[in-house]
Protein backbone atom coordinates (compact mmCIF):
# COMPACT_ATOMS: atom_id res chain seq x y z
CA UNK A 1 0.00 0.00 0.00
CA UNK A 2 1.44 3.37 -1.05
CA UNK A 3 0.66 6.38 1.17
CA UNK A 4 -0.70 9.63 -0.25
CA UNK A 5 2.57 11.36 0.65
CA UNK A 6 4.98 8.69 -0.59
CA UNK A 7 8.49 9.96 -1.30
CA UNK A 8 8.49 9.23 -5.03
CA UNK A 9 5.44 11.49 -5.42
CA UNK A 10 7.40 14.42 -3.99
CA UNK A 11 10.21 13.65 -6.36
CA UNK A 12 7.79 13.75 -9.29
CA UNK A 13 6.49 17.11 -8.10
CA UNK A 14 9.99 18.51 -7.77
CA UNK A 15 10.77 17.40 -11.31
CA UNK A 16 7.68 19.20 -12.62
CA UNK A 17 8.33 22.20 -10.36
CA UNK A 18 8.04 24.56 -13.32
CA UNK A 19 4.36 23.78 -13.64
CA UNK A 20 3.77 25.08 -10.15
CA UNK A 21 6.07 28.06 -10.49
CA UNK A 22 4.31 29.16 -13.64
CA UNK A 23 0.94 28.75 -11.99
CA UNK A 24 2.20 30.77 -9.04
CA UNK A 25 3.30 33.53 -11.43
CA UNK A 26 -0.08 33.67 -13.14
CA UNK A 27 -1.93 33.71 -9.83
CA UNK A 28 0.26 36.58 -8.62
CA UNK A 29 -0.23 38.49 -11.88
CA UNK A 30 -4.00 38.02 -11.89
CA UNK A 31 -4.16 39.02 -8.23
CA UNK A 32 -2.24 42.25 -8.82
CA UNK A 33 -4.30 43.23 -11.86
CA UNK A 34 -7.58 42.24 -10.22
CA UNK A 35 -6.64 44.23 -7.14
CA UNK A 36 -6.14 47.26 -9.38
CA UNK A 37 -9.59 46.77 -10.91
CA UNK A 38 -11.17 46.16 -7.51
CA UNK A 39 -9.59 49.25 -5.95
CA UNK A 40 -10.63 51.49 -8.82
CA UNK A 41 -14.21 50.21 -8.77
CA UNK A 42 -14.30 50.18 -4.98
CA UNK A 43 -13.14 53.79 -4.58
CA UNK A 44 -15.51 55.08 -7.26
CA UNK A 45 -18.59 53.17 -6.11
CA UNK A 46 -17.71 53.73 -2.45
CA UNK A 47 -17.63 57.49 -2.99
CA UNK A 48 -20.85 57.38 -5.01
CA UNK A 49 -22.49 55.30 -2.29
CA UNK A 50 -21.54 57.84 0.37
CA UNK A 51 -22.62 60.82 -1.73
CA UNK A 52 -25.86 62.73 -1.40
CA UNK A 53 -26.75 62.20 -5.02
CA UNK A 54 -29.73 59.85 -5.17
CA UNK A 55 -28.99 58.32 -8.56
CA UNK A 56 -25.36 57.66 -7.69
CA UNK A 57 -26.33 56.04 -4.41
CA UNK A 58 -28.79 53.76 -6.13
CA UNK A 59 -26.31 52.77 -8.84
CA UNK A 60 -23.73 51.93 -6.19
CA UNK A 61 -26.30 49.93 -4.19
CA UNK A 62 -27.30 47.89 -7.27
CA UNK A 63 -23.70 47.00 -8.09
CA UNK A 64 -22.88 45.98 -4.52
CA UNK A 65 -26.02 43.94 -3.88
CA UNK A 66 -25.97 42.19 -7.23
CA UNK A 67 -22.34 41.14 -6.92
CA UNK A 68 -22.36 40.27 -3.22
CA UNK A 69 -25.45 38.09 -3.49
CA UNK A 70 -24.40 35.87 -6.38
CA UNK A 71 -21.53 33.36 -6.30
CA UNK A 72 -18.23 34.36 -7.83
CA UNK A 73 -18.15 31.07 -9.74
CA UNK A 74 -21.32 31.98 -11.60
CA UNK A 75 -20.01 35.46 -12.42
CA UNK A 76 -16.85 33.91 -13.83
CA UNK A 77 -18.83 31.31 -15.81
CA UNK A 78 -20.86 34.17 -17.23
CA UNK A 79 -17.72 35.94 -18.43
CA UNK A 80 -16.25 32.71 -19.80
CA UNK A 81 -19.32 31.03 -21.32
CA UNK A 82 -21.93 33.77 -21.54
CA UNK A 83 -20.09 36.69 -23.10
CA UNK A 84 -18.86 34.71 -26.14
CA UNK A 85 -22.56 34.13 -27.00
CA UNK A 86 -22.85 37.88 -27.63
CA UNK A 87 -19.57 37.99 -29.47
CA UNK A 88 -17.23 39.02 -26.67
CA UNK A 89 -14.42 36.54 -26.18
CA UNK A 90 -12.04 37.41 -23.36
CA UNK A 91 -8.66 35.73 -22.94
CA UNK A 92 -8.90 33.54 -19.85
CA UNK A 93 -6.44 35.71 -17.93
CA UNK A 94 -8.80 38.65 -18.33
CA UNK A 95 -11.75 36.53 -17.30
CA UNK A 96 -9.92 36.07 -14.02
CA UNK A 97 -8.86 39.71 -13.66
CA UNK A 98 -12.29 41.12 -14.46
CA UNK A 99 -14.27 38.45 -12.64
CA UNK A 100 -12.30 38.64 -9.41
CA UNK A 101 -11.76 42.42 -9.72
CA UNK A 102 -15.45 43.23 -10.16
CA UNK A 103 -16.37 40.81 -7.37
CA UNK A 104 -14.01 42.32 -4.79
CA UNK A 105 -14.70 45.83 -6.07
CA UNK A 106 -18.18 45.43 -4.58
CA UNK A 107 -16.77 44.49 -1.18
CA UNK A 108 -14.18 47.25 -1.29
CA UNK A 109 -16.91 49.75 -2.24
CA UNK A 110 -18.67 48.83 0.98
CA UNK A 111 -15.48 49.18 3.00
CA UNK A 112 -14.84 52.62 1.54
CA UNK A 113 -18.43 53.79 1.89
CA UNK A 114 -18.43 52.77 5.55
CA UNK A 115 -15.07 54.48 6.05
CA UNK A 116 -16.31 57.74 4.55
CA UNK A 117 -19.52 57.60 6.56
CA UNK A 118 -17.57 57.02 9.77
CA UNK A 119 -16.13 60.54 9.43
CA UNK A 120 -18.37 62.96 11.35
CA UNK A 121 -20.49 65.05 9.01
CA UNK A 122 -19.15 68.20 10.65
CA UNK A 123 -15.91 67.59 8.75
CA UNK A 124 -17.65 67.82 5.41
CA UNK A 125 -19.62 70.85 6.56
CA UNK A 126 -16.50 72.64 7.78
CA UNK A 127 -14.82 71.99 4.44
CA UNK A 128 -17.84 73.12 2.42
CA UNK A 129 -18.20 76.23 4.57
CA UNK A 130 -14.64 77.18 3.65
CA UNK A 131 -15.40 76.95 -0.06
CA UNK A 132 -14.22 73.42 -0.88
CA UNK A 133 -16.48 71.64 -3.37
CA UNK A 134 -17.64 68.05 -2.80
CA UNK A 135 -14.66 66.39 -4.53
CA UNK A 136 -12.09 68.69 -2.94
CA UNK A 137 -13.61 68.04 0.47
CA UNK A 138 -13.33 64.30 -0.23
CA UNK A 139 -9.77 64.52 -1.39
CA UNK A 140 -8.28 66.82 1.24
CA UNK A 141 -10.48 66.31 4.30
CA UNK A 142 -12.55 63.13 4.23
CA UNK A 143 -10.48 60.48 2.44
CA UNK A 144 -7.25 61.16 4.36
CA UNK A 145 -9.18 60.57 7.59
CA UNK A 146 -11.09 57.57 6.22
CA UNK A 147 -7.82 56.01 5.06
CA UNK A 148 -6.83 54.94 8.55
CA UNK A 149 -10.17 53.21 9.12
CA UNK A 150 -10.23 51.65 5.70
CA UNK A 151 -6.72 50.22 5.42
CA UNK A 152 -6.99 47.13 7.65
CA UNK A 153 -10.21 45.79 6.06
CA UNK A 154 -8.82 46.69 2.65
CA UNK A 155 -5.75 44.56 3.25
CA UNK A 156 -8.00 41.70 4.34
CA UNK A 157 -9.86 42.08 1.07
CA UNK A 158 -6.56 41.70 -0.78
CA UNK A 159 -6.02 38.38 1.02
CA UNK A 160 -9.50 37.14 0.08
CA UNK A 161 -8.90 38.31 -3.45
CA UNK A 162 -5.70 36.30 -3.83
CA UNK A 163 -7.40 33.15 -2.59
CA UNK A 164 -10.42 33.75 -4.82
CA UNK A 165 -8.27 33.89 -7.96
CA UNK A 166 -8.35 30.08 -7.57
CA UNK A 167 -11.80 30.30 -9.16
CA UNK A 168 -9.89 30.41 -12.45
CA UNK A 169 -9.27 26.69 -12.06
CA UNK A 170 -12.94 26.27 -13.03
CA UNK A 171 -12.33 27.79 -16.46
CA UNK A 172 -8.91 26.34 -17.24
CA UNK A 173 -7.26 29.57 -16.15
CA UNK A 174 -3.68 28.33 -16.01
CA UNK A 175 -3.33 29.66 -12.46
CA UNK A 176 -1.77 27.88 -9.50
CA UNK A 177 -4.93 26.03 -8.50
CA UNK A 178 -5.58 24.90 -12.06
CA UNK A 179 -1.99 23.64 -12.48
CA UNK A 180 -2.22 21.71 -9.23
CA UNK A 181 -5.54 20.19 -10.26
CA UNK A 182 -4.50 19.15 -13.72
CA UNK A 183 -1.04 17.93 -12.68
CA UNK A 184 -2.39 15.74 -9.93
CA UNK A 185 -5.41 14.44 -11.81
CA UNK A 186 -2.98 13.12 -14.41
CA UNK A 187 -0.89 11.10 -11.97
CA UNK A 188 -3.23 11.10 -8.94
CA UNK A 189 -0.41 12.44 -6.70
CA UNK A 190 -2.94 14.70 -4.93
CA UNK A 191 -1.21 14.77 -1.54
CA UNK A 192 2.01 16.64 -2.33
CA UNK A 193 0.31 18.77 -5.00
CA UNK A 194 -2.20 20.29 -2.63
CA UNK A 195 0.24 20.69 0.23
CA UNK A 196 2.65 22.62 -1.97
CA UNK A 197 -0.14 24.66 -3.54
CA UNK A 198 -1.52 25.55 -0.14
CA UNK A 199 1.93 26.65 0.96
CA UNK A 200 2.36 28.84 -2.11
CA UNK A 201 -0.95 30.62 -1.43
CA UNK A 202 0.17 31.01 2.16
CA UNK A 203 3.38 32.69 1.03
CA UNK A 204 1.32 35.28 -0.87
CA UNK A 205 -1.36 35.83 1.74
CA UNK A 206 0.40 35.63 5.09
CA UNK A 207 2.50 38.80 4.79
CA UNK A 208 -0.60 40.73 3.75
CA UNK A 209 -2.59 39.38 6.66
CA UNK A 210 0.26 40.42 8.97
CA UNK A 211 0.24 43.88 7.42
CA UNK A 212 -3.50 44.11 8.05
CA UNK A 213 -3.00 43.25 11.71
CA UNK A 214 -0.19 45.74 12.01
CA UNK A 215 -2.30 48.50 10.44
CA UNK A 216 -5.19 47.63 12.69
CA UNK A 217 -3.02 47.92 15.79
CA UNK A 218 -1.66 51.24 14.60
CA UNK A 219 -5.16 52.54 13.90
CA UNK A 220 -6.18 51.57 17.43
CA UNK A 221 -3.19 53.34 18.94
CA UNK A 222 -3.83 56.57 17.08
CA UNK A 223 -7.59 56.52 17.63
CA UNK B 1 -24.73 92.32 3.10
CA UNK B 2 -27.12 89.44 3.81
CA UNK B 3 -30.71 89.29 2.64
CA UNK B 4 -33.24 86.49 3.11
CA UNK B 5 -36.51 86.82 1.23
CA UNK B 6 -39.44 84.56 1.99
CA UNK B 7 -37.22 81.67 3.06
CA UNK B 8 -39.00 78.41 3.90
CA UNK B 9 -37.36 75.20 4.97
CA UNK B 10 -38.97 71.79 5.32
CA UNK B 11 -37.44 68.54 6.54
CA UNK B 12 -39.97 66.06 5.20
CA UNK B 13 -43.26 67.20 6.69
CA UNK B 14 -41.61 69.24 9.41
CA UNK B 15 -41.67 72.93 8.62
CA UNK B 16 -38.61 74.45 10.29
CA UNK B 17 -38.48 77.93 8.76
CA UNK B 18 -41.64 79.77 7.79
CA UNK B 19 -41.44 82.72 5.45
CA UNK B 20 -38.32 84.30 6.91
CA UNK B 21 -37.45 87.83 5.79
CA UNK B 22 -34.23 89.18 7.18
CA UNK B 23 -31.61 91.74 6.27
CA UNK B 24 -28.23 92.19 7.86
CA UNK B 25 -26.31 95.35 7.06
CA UNK B 26 -22.57 95.47 6.42
CA UNK B 27 -20.74 95.53 9.73
CA UNK B 28 -23.82 94.72 11.73
CA UNK B 29 -23.64 92.29 14.68
CA UNK B 30 -26.82 90.27 14.72
CA UNK B 31 -27.57 87.94 17.61
CA UNK B 32 -30.07 85.12 17.15
CA UNK B 33 -31.80 83.81 20.24
CA UNK B 34 -34.52 81.22 20.68
CA UNK B 35 -35.47 77.95 22.32
CA UNK B 36 -34.06 74.63 21.18
CA UNK B 37 -35.57 73.41 17.93
CA UNK B 38 -36.82 76.84 16.91
CA UNK B 39 -34.79 76.83 13.69
CA UNK B 40 -31.79 79.00 14.63
CA UNK B 41 -29.19 76.62 13.23
CA UNK B 42 -31.24 76.05 10.11
CA UNK B 43 -31.53 79.79 9.60
CA UNK B 44 -27.83 80.53 9.98
CA UNK B 45 -26.95 77.53 7.77
CA UNK B 46 -29.17 78.91 5.02
CA UNK B 47 -26.88 81.94 4.84
CA UNK B 48 -24.01 79.85 3.43
CA UNK B 49 -26.33 77.27 1.90
CA UNK B 50 -25.23 74.38 4.12
CA UNK B 51 -29.02 74.04 4.23
CA UNK B 52 -30.79 74.71 0.98
CA UNK B 53 -34.04 76.64 1.49
CA UNK B 54 -37.12 74.79 0.23
CA UNK B 55 -38.04 78.07 -1.35
CA UNK B 56 -37.24 81.75 -1.02
CA UNK B 57 -34.09 83.65 -1.91
CA UNK B 58 -30.80 84.20 -0.14
CA UNK B 59 -28.62 87.06 -1.32
CA UNK B 60 -25.11 87.52 0.06
CA UNK B 61 -22.96 90.47 -0.89
CA UNK B 62 -25.12 91.09 -3.95
CA UNK B 63 -25.05 87.47 -5.19
CA UNK B 64 -28.23 85.43 -5.13
CA UNK B 65 -26.79 82.12 -3.95
CA UNK B 66 -30.13 80.32 -4.18
CA UNK B 67 -30.18 80.97 -7.92
CA UNK B 68 -29.62 78.10 -10.33
CA UNK B 69 -25.87 77.58 -10.90
CA UNK B 70 -24.93 80.35 -8.45
CA UNK B 71 -21.21 80.45 -7.56
CA UNK B 72 -21.90 79.00 -4.11
CA UNK B 73 -18.35 77.78 -3.45
CA UNK B 74 -16.94 81.16 -4.36
CA UNK B 75 -19.36 83.02 -2.08
CA UNK B 76 -18.65 80.64 0.81
CA UNK B 77 -14.99 81.67 0.72
CA UNK B 78 -16.01 85.04 2.10
CA UNK B 79 -18.29 83.61 4.79
CA UNK B 80 -16.50 82.15 7.80
CA UNK B 81 -18.41 79.69 9.93
CA UNK B 82 -17.77 78.55 13.49
CA UNK B 83 -19.60 75.44 14.68
CA UNK B 84 -20.73 74.23 18.06
CA UNK B 85 -18.50 71.13 17.72
CA UNK B 86 -15.45 73.09 16.41
CA UNK B 87 -14.97 70.69 13.46
CA UNK B 88 -11.24 71.24 13.19
CA UNK B 89 -9.47 68.90 10.78
CA UNK B 90 -8.00 66.31 13.16
CA UNK B 91 -5.39 65.01 10.72
CA UNK B 92 -3.81 68.45 10.33
CA UNK B 93 -1.84 70.59 12.76
CA UNK B 94 -3.29 73.82 14.06
CA UNK B 95 -1.36 75.90 11.54
CA UNK B 96 -2.28 73.54 8.70
CA UNK B 97 -5.92 73.89 9.70
CA UNK B 98 -5.49 77.61 9.11
CA UNK B 99 -3.60 77.38 5.82
CA UNK B 100 -5.39 74.50 4.06
CA UNK B 101 -8.31 76.38 2.55
CA UNK B 102 -6.42 79.64 1.83
CA UNK B 103 -3.70 77.81 -0.13
CA UNK B 104 -5.93 75.31 -1.91
CA UNK B 105 -9.03 77.39 -2.51
CA UNK B 106 -7.91 81.00 -2.47
CA UNK B 107 -4.53 80.11 -4.04
CA UNK B 108 -2.65 82.21 -1.53
CA UNK B 109 1.04 81.30 -1.29
CA UNK B 110 2.00 79.03 1.60
CA UNK B 111 4.33 81.68 3.11
CA UNK B 112 1.61 84.28 3.13
CA UNK B 113 -1.05 81.92 4.49
CA UNK B 114 1.32 80.89 7.26
CA UNK B 115 2.27 84.43 8.18
CA UNK B 116 -1.33 85.67 8.33
CA UNK B 117 -2.22 82.40 10.08
CA UNK B 118 0.36 83.02 12.79
CA UNK B 119 -1.00 86.53 13.25
CA UNK B 120 -4.50 85.19 13.82
CA UNK B 121 -3.20 82.51 16.18
CA UNK B 122 -1.43 85.20 18.14
CA UNK B 123 -4.62 87.19 18.26
CA UNK B 124 -6.59 84.29 19.73
CA UNK B 125 -3.70 83.63 22.13
CA UNK B 126 -2.53 80.31 20.67
CA UNK B 127 0.63 81.13 18.78
CA UNK B 128 2.60 78.51 20.69
CA UNK B 129 0.12 75.78 19.64
CA UNK B 130 0.77 76.18 15.90
CA UNK B 131 2.39 72.75 15.61
CA UNK B 132 -0.03 70.88 17.87
CA UNK B 133 -2.85 68.64 16.68
CA UNK B 134 -6.46 69.53 17.56
CA UNK B 135 -6.80 66.50 19.84
CA UNK B 136 -4.04 67.95 22.04
CA UNK B 137 -6.05 71.10 22.75
CA UNK B 138 -8.84 71.86 25.20
CA UNK B 139 -12.31 72.62 23.87
CA UNK B 140 -11.88 76.34 24.38
CA UNK B 141 -8.54 76.28 22.58
CA UNK B 142 -10.01 74.28 19.71
CA UNK B 143 -12.81 76.77 19.30
CA UNK B 144 -10.37 79.67 19.25
CA UNK B 145 -8.39 77.84 16.55
CA UNK B 146 -11.64 77.35 14.63
CA UNK B 147 -12.24 81.10 14.75
CA UNK B 148 -8.68 81.78 13.58
CA UNK B 149 -9.15 79.22 10.78
CA UNK B 150 -12.25 81.04 9.56
CA UNK B 151 -10.52 84.43 9.81
CA UNK B 152 -7.53 83.30 7.78
CA UNK B 153 -9.81 83.23 4.73
CA UNK B 154 -10.32 86.99 5.32
CA UNK B 155 -14.11 86.69 5.31
CA UNK B 156 -16.54 89.58 5.07
CA UNK B 157 -19.08 87.71 7.18
CA UNK B 158 -18.66 85.48 10.22
CA UNK B 159 -21.37 83.03 11.25
CA UNK B 160 -21.32 81.51 14.74
CA UNK B 161 -23.67 78.66 15.62
CA UNK B 162 -23.66 78.30 19.41
CA UNK B 163 -19.87 78.53 19.60
CA UNK B 164 -19.74 78.14 23.37
CA UNK B 165 -22.50 75.57 23.96
CA UNK B 166 -20.17 72.57 23.94
CA UNK B 167 -17.67 74.16 26.31
CA UNK B 168 -17.10 73.81 30.02
CA UNK B 169 -18.08 76.99 31.85
CA UNK B 170 -14.50 78.02 32.59
CA UNK B 171 -13.67 78.03 28.88
CA UNK B 172 -16.65 80.01 27.67
CA UNK B 173 -15.10 83.33 28.55
CA UNK B 174 -11.89 82.82 26.57
CA UNK B 175 -13.94 82.19 23.43
CA UNK B 176 -16.36 85.06 24.07
CA UNK B 177 -13.43 87.41 24.61
CA UNK B 178 -12.10 86.53 21.17
CA UNK B 179 -15.53 87.14 19.66
CA UNK B 180 -15.94 90.45 21.45
CA UNK B 181 -12.51 91.51 20.21
CA UNK B 182 -13.55 90.55 16.68
CA UNK B 183 -16.80 92.48 16.99
CA UNK B 184 -14.85 95.72 17.30
CA UNK B 185 -13.91 95.37 13.65
CA UNK B 186 -16.04 96.15 10.63
CA UNK B 187 -16.83 92.51 9.96
CA UNK B 188 -20.49 91.45 9.67
CA UNK B 189 -21.41 88.90 12.35
CA UNK B 190 -24.38 86.60 12.84
CA UNK B 191 -24.23 84.81 16.17
CA UNK B 192 -26.59 82.14 17.48
CA UNK B 193 -26.02 82.00 21.22
CA UNK B 194 -27.53 81.53 24.63
CA UNK B 195 -25.02 83.96 26.15
CA UNK B 196 -27.24 86.90 27.01
CA UNK B 197 -24.30 88.99 28.22
CA UNK B 198 -22.74 88.72 24.79
CA UNK B 199 -26.00 89.73 23.15
CA UNK B 200 -26.24 92.81 25.36
CA UNK B 201 -22.63 93.80 25.06
CA UNK B 202 -21.91 93.43 21.36
CA UNK B 203 -25.23 92.90 19.61
CA UNK B 204 -26.42 95.76 17.42
CA UNK B 205 -29.61 93.85 16.98
CA UNK B 206 -31.26 90.79 18.46
CA UNK B 207 -33.79 88.55 16.78
CA UNK B 208 -35.82 86.05 18.75
CA UNK B 209 -37.03 82.95 16.94
CA UNK B 210 -39.69 80.46 17.91
CA UNK B 211 -41.15 77.65 15.84
CA UNK B 212 -39.57 78.84 12.64
CA UNK B 213 -40.62 82.49 12.74
CA UNK B 214 -38.91 85.66 13.91
CA UNK B 215 -40.97 86.99 16.82
CA UNK B 216 -38.81 89.92 17.87
CA UNK B 217 -36.39 92.04 15.92
CA UNK B 218 -34.71 95.09 17.42
CA UNK B 219 -31.86 96.46 19.50
CA UNK B 220 -30.90 94.43 22.60
CA UNK B 221 -32.40 96.98 25.00
CA UNK B 222 -35.75 96.54 23.33
CA UNK B 223 -35.50 92.78 23.41
CA UNK B 224 -34.49 92.47 27.06
CA UNK B 225 -36.54 95.33 28.49
CA UNK B 226 -39.80 95.46 26.61
CA UNK B 227 -40.43 92.41 24.46
CA UNK B 228 -43.73 92.56 22.63
CA UNK B 229 -44.66 88.88 22.48
CA UNK B 230 -45.88 86.67 25.30
CA UNK B 231 -43.64 83.83 24.14
CA UNK B 232 -40.58 86.07 24.33
CA UNK B 233 -41.46 87.08 27.87
CA UNK B 234 -41.92 83.45 28.84
CA UNK B 235 -38.55 82.55 27.29
CA UNK B 236 -36.77 85.43 29.01
CA UNK B 237 -38.25 84.65 32.40
CA UNK B 238 -37.02 81.08 32.01
CA UNK B 239 -33.43 81.97 31.21
CA UNK B 240 -32.94 85.21 33.18
CA UNK B 241 -33.76 84.11 36.64
N1 LIG C 1 -31.21 67.45 8.76
C1 LIG C 1 -32.39 67.45 9.42
N2 LIG C 1 -33.32 66.51 9.16
C2 LIG C 1 -34.49 66.51 9.80
N3 LIG C 1 -34.85 67.39 10.74
C3 LIG C 1 -33.97 68.35 11.05
C4 LIG C 1 -32.69 68.44 10.41
N4 LIG C 1 -32.02 69.49 10.93
C5 LIG C 1 -32.84 70.04 11.84
N5 LIG C 1 -34.02 69.37 11.93
C6 LIG C 1 -35.16 69.72 12.79
O1 LIG C 1 -35.49 71.06 12.56
C7 LIG C 1 -35.86 71.71 13.76
C8 LIG C 1 -35.03 72.95 13.93
O2 LIG C 1 -33.67 72.57 14.08
P1 LIG C 1 -32.51 73.59 14.34
O3 LIG C 1 -31.28 72.80 14.47
O4 LIG C 1 -32.55 74.66 13.33
O5 LIG C 1 -32.93 74.20 15.75
P2 LIG C 1 -32.10 75.12 16.72
O6 LIG C 1 -32.95 76.30 16.98
O7 LIG C 1 -30.75 75.35 16.18
O8 LIG C 1 -32.03 74.25 18.05
P3 LIG C 1 -30.81 74.05 19.09
O9 LIG C 1 -30.86 75.23 20.03
O10 LIG C 1 -31.17 72.79 19.79
O11 LIG C 1 -29.57 73.96 18.31
C9 LIG C 1 -35.70 70.69 14.87
O12 LIG C 1 -36.96 70.17 15.17
C10 LIG C 1 -34.80 69.65 14.27
O13 LIG C 1 -35.10 68.39 14.81
MG1 LIG D 1 -28.80 74.71 16.75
Amino acid sequence: MVGPFAWFKWEALLKDGNVFIEGFGITALVAVLALGVALALGVIFGMLGASHWKFAKRASRCYVEFIQNTPLVIQVFFLYNGLPKIGIVLPVLWVGVIGVGVYHGAYIAEVIRAGIQAIPKGQREAALSQGFNYWEAMRYIILPQAQRIVFPPLTNQAVFLIKNTSVMAMVAGGDLMYRADSWSSGNIYYGPAYVVTGLLYFILCFPLAQLARHLERRAEVSA
Amino acid sequence: MIKLEGVHKHFGHLQVLKEIDLQVATGEKLVVIGPSGSGKSTLIRCINLLEKPSYGRVIVDGVEITAHKAPVHKVRQSIGMVFQQFNLYPHKTVLENLTLAPTLIRKVSREEAESTGMRYLERVGLKEKAGAYPSQLSGGQQQRVAIARALNMHPKIMLFDEPTSALDPEMIKEVLDVMIDLAHEGITMVVVTHEMSFAKEVGDRVIFMDEGVILEDGPPEHFFNNPTQERTKAFLSRILR
